[in-house]
């Protein structure tokens, strides 16, 4: 056998090792989650190893305590809320923002896109405290829109930038037809370039519902009355509470992931062409 | 038409980032305590340099230092060996390839409270892992891994890499998949094997994207919160500095210390930046 077959073989070992250990450590702790938050705490404390799905020992019980004795019905819906609003004001600004940087001309469209980047690479932790203490001062601090704001000024660089490199990308001479015939700037926004951009619409918008349905920190630090908590704020509520156990705690975590990882399966085509579209060479 | 355009997310950007930016410089420099905040006549108050004084005479600051340092190392160069990995093996065809690429990034995008509680639960002493390596006769002591050092670090460690890997996974894919096919070919017609063809054209290829993310992640660890908090809570010699700055603000009512250490976190950010435009950025646009 020479070098190269040899060389061949060992990574083709390799190869499927790797596939094997990667697909395991993705998978295992979201299994493992699932089966925690079904079957009875007594039987995982019993044996931690068995972690088969046996039919007759599953139950919903954590589901249904967690959903209506601890509010997460309320959390929900406030999380939805938050990031529904996001979602929108994000979408509806970049889109317009977006196609300003990529088809009209003005000054200092250099000194935009670089600011862009630094905004996008701010992190949260630098703008908390001053956040914390405007938003006290202000008595925005225990309001959802108050997070919405954050969540849109996090959001809106990096919607805004996917979105001009996909502008960019497409013919301005349909733009320009549309032009001739007598539309204006907005009616050629809504009716040639926002239908041919659907797909990086989707991802701009699956993106910043990310963000904010699974932002913490901040819905952590200024949110004070349970009536008004997100998901993330509502789990560490309970989290804290000595008299819960972990399996109602995995079925909170299931509550939580389910939502994005829905959202997540069905449109990830377009998310990952948006996110690496002109990000790779920003 | 332009103004009118870009005129929300300005406002919104300048009124959420750049005016907090500023004022937090105000705070770093006066004595601001979080319950004087609704009423402080703020006008009238002196510039003091306590704070940072106090921040830099802190007992733990120098340990946080070296804790942030090792985590943010450890975190980011194993999360983009793990992304390099996983971005080679997924390049190549296989059956069931377009799901895998897909469920790779599913870390990254599920909510950090909920695969944090279920990390915490599986590294727990009483826990599924310590479970199996008692079971097959690895240890025969439980370990506390999120609770002994050195074992939290390293546990935080692996689980930045595990959350951040994706990440990196998705670019270097996307890179590869852009490199052009010719020179792979041409290295075979001068006969070299698939690790030469690896170690001369596809990781010369990689170089930038690489770079570029090292950099990224390096910053955004170094200034990572949320999953420090939450999965250790900064015990066991993880006290990171970001878990400084909320110490100060929420643990002791002292909003100027916190933003005196805020500042601090992001001089070094300005460093990372001006790193990343001064050597970085011309190279990607050169491309």
């Amino acid at each position: 056998m020479n070098r190269e077959s040899i060389e061949t073989r060992v990574l083709q070992v390799f190869h499927g090792v790797g596939l094997l250990f990667f697909v395991f450590l993705v998978a295992f702790p979201f299994y493992w989650m699932l089966v925690a938050s079904l079957k009875p705490l007594i039987l995982l404390a019993m044996n931690p190893l068995d972690l088969w799905f046996s039919p007759e020992d599953l139950t919903l019980r954590a589901y249904k305590e967690i959903w209506l004795q601890f509010r997460f019905d309320s959390y929900f819906a406030n999380s939805a809320y938050v990031s529904t609003l996001t979602v929108l004001l994000t979408v509806t600004f970049a889109t317009l923002g977006a196609y300003t940087v990529a088809r009209l001309r003005f000054r200092g469209r250099a000194f935009l896109s670089r600011s862009i980047l630094v905004i996008y690479m701010f992190p949260a932790i630098v703008i908390a405290v001053p956040m914390y203490a405007l938003y006290t001062k202000f008595g925005l601090r225990d309001d959802l829109h108050g997070l919405v704001l954050i969540y849109l000024a996090q959001t809106l660089p990096v919607a805004i930038y996917m979105l001009y490199s996909y502008f960019k990308t497409l013919p301005p001479n349909l733009e320009e037809a549309g032009l001739i015939d007598g539309c204006s700037r907005l009616m050629v926004i809504s009716r040639i370039t926002i239908p041919l951009s659907l797909p990086a619409i989707a991802s701009v918008a699956l993106y910043t519902f990310m963000i904010a349905w699974n932002e913490f920190l901040f819905a952590f630090l200024f949110l004070d009355s349970p009536s008004k908590f997100t998901l993330s704020r509502g789990i560490m509520q309970i989290a804290d509470n000595i008299n819960v156990s972990q399996q109602l705690l995995m079925a909170a975590a299931v509550i939580v992931t389910v939502p994005v990882l829905v959202l997540f399966l069905i449109f990830e085509r377009y998310l990952v062409r948006g996110l690496t579209a002109g990000a790779v060479k920003g | 038409m332009a103004c009118l355009m870009l005129g929300p997310p300005s406002l919104i950007v300048l009124s959420i980032i750049v005016f907090p930016f500023l004022w937090n410089l105000w705070l770093a420099f006066h004595k601001v305590r979080l319950l004087d905040l609704r009423r402080l006549a703020w006008w009238k108050l002196e510039a003091t340099l306590n704070n940072f004084i106090k921040v830099f005479t802190h007992h733990d600051l120098w340990p946080a230092l070296k804790a942030t340092l090792l985590y943010t190392t450890g975190g980011t160069v194993l999360a983009l060996l793990m992304g390099l990995g996983a971005a080679m093996i997924v390049h190549s065809h296989f059956r069931g390839r377009g799901l895998v690429r897909g469920a790779f990034l599913i870390p990254y995008i599920a909510p950090i409270v909920a695969v944090s509680f279920a990390w915490r639960f599986i590294l727990d002493p009483r826990g599924v892992l310590m479970a199996g390596l008692l079971g097959a006769e690895i240890l025969q002591e439980p370990i506390h891994l999120l609770g002994q050092r050195p074992w939290a670090m390293f546990s935080l460690i692996a689980f930045e890499s595990w959350r951040y890997f994706p990440f990196n996974f998705l670019f270097i894919l996307a890179r590869l998949q852009a490199i052009p096919e010719v020179f792979y070919e041409a290295a075979a017609v001068d006969g070299a094997t698939p690790l030469q063809k690896f170690f001369y054209i596809t990781l010369p290829q990689l170089k930038l994207v690489l770079a570029t993310l090292l950099l990224l992640r390096f910053m955004w660890t170094f200034n990572k919160f949320d999953d420090v908090f939450l999965v250790t809570r900064g015990t066991a010699g993880t006290r990171v500095l970001t878990i400084k700055v909320y110490d100060f603000l929420i643990g002791e009512f002292n909003v100027g210390a916190g933003a005196a250490m805020a500042l601090i976190l992001f001089g070094a950010l300005g460093l990372f930046l001006a790193m990343y435009f001064k050597w970085v950025m011309p190279r990607a646009e050169e491309e």
